[in-house]
């Protein structure tokens, strides 16, 4: 069984339980799913300073807080105790094409080569740690959500907003991956 | 957004909701009080979120590159199974008016369109691509013992902080 659980997991699997959070939280205390909302509770928590966004009774929102930082410990768990030792199997073109950017090593679930403390201060490594993190927190909360939030709260309720949402996420996905990370990545 | 409360609320929640209503999708007002640590129950279930984010590789830079190549069809089964099955629970839950375990009647909040869902959205995704996660797997990146990722983590908040701070002159 545990040999079953250490093997990566189907997509059906994943996404079923994924799924099932909506239902979950709907039910047990009448939340809607979303994620990127905590980071804005945090702001209001730690850093609120005079700006009317941040001022509000983020105690009320406190079960986000709890459920993120439950993320981060069922992380942990899956990854110290049901870890799987072999490396990331990709679809052969893309390891073809970031093995042409130098991207080599799979054996974790972030490259080496681009995600480490080495990284941090080279451009590229700027680019990818600093950058992209401003613009993760930036672009959800002026879209209003996330991939949680939008793509699949939004979306299971029928919201036609988060469908512009999740494919403007697409669009700026796609736009970065064909366009401008060929260049990123060579820095 | 429309929202009800179910008593007669006092001006200072309705100024709270209303500062806490901007640009959120997800405005969670139950009306019931509870001990602080009923919260652990978000917490189990959030344990289980992270488990499945680090087994199924959705944690995995690699992976939402093969996604944003349409290399791979992971990603899109995780995502569009997600979505149908909670597309059919909010159904089902709608369909037989079925009420949350404290017998409240289950609110989703309705979104209203504005253009950040445009603007912000195509933000997002250019630093989905480059840093291959959105918020939930940043905190599972953490957690999983990558700890560079606490930087990523921090300009997250710093830009949503910033967003908060210029949002007034933002087109919305």
């Amino acid at each position: 069984m545990l040999e079953i659980i250490k093997q990566p997991w189907p997509w059906y699997v994943a996404g079923a339980l994924i799924g099932l959070t909506v239902p979950y939280l709907l039910l047990v205390g009448n939340k809607s799913f979303g994620i990127s909302s905590s980071l804005r509770h945090l702001c209001a928590a730690c850093i609120p300073g005079n700006i009317k966004f941040f001022n509000y009774d983020w105690k009320k929102e406190a079960w986000n807080l709890f459920f993120v930082g439950g993320i981060a410990v069922g992380a942990l768990i899956g990854a110290q105790l049901l870890s799987d030792p072999n490396p990331i199997v990709l679809a052969p073109s893309t390891q073809e094409y970031l093995a042409t950017k130098g991207i080599t090593d799979t054996t974790q679930l972030l490259p080496a080569e681009i995600f480490s403390w080495e990284q941090l201060f080279t451009v590229r490594g700027l680019i990818f740690i600093v950058l992209g993190g401003f613009l993760v927190g930036f672009g959800t909360r002026y879209a209003g959500g996330c991939t949680s939030g939008h793509a699949i709260m939004g979306l299971s309720s029928l919201q036609w907003p988060s469908l512009v949402a999740t494919i403007m996420f697409m669009i700026g996905g796609i736009v970065m991956t064909r366009y401008i990370l060929p260049f990123l990545l060579t820095l | 957004m429309e929202h009800t409360f179910q008593h007669t609320p006092t001006a200072q929640e309705i100024s709270d909701l209303k500062a806490r209503e901007l640009d959120a999708i997800c405005v969670n007002e139950s009306e019931l009080k509870h001990p602080w640590w009923h919260n652990f129950k978000y917490s189990a279930w959030g344990i289980l979120f992270g488990i499945v984010f680090v087994k199924a590789e959705i944690i995995s830079w690699f992976r939402i590159q093969e996604m944003f190549r349409f290399e791979s069809f992971h990603m899109y089964g995780v995502i569009g199974t997600a979505v149908v099955v909670g597309l059919i629970s909010v159904q089902l839950i709608k369909r037989f008016n079925v009420k949350t375990v404290h017998g409240e009647t289950v609110h989703i909040p309705k979104k209203e369109f504005n253009k950040g869902n445009i603007y912000g959205g195509l933000i997002f995704g250019l630093g989905w691509a480059i840093t291959g996660a959105c918020p939930g797997p940043l905190f599972a990146q953490v957690g999983a013992g990558f700890g560079v990722i606490m930087v990523t983590f921090l300009f997250a908040i710093a830009g949503t902080w910033i967003y908060g701070l210029v949002r007034e002159r933002l087109p919305h």
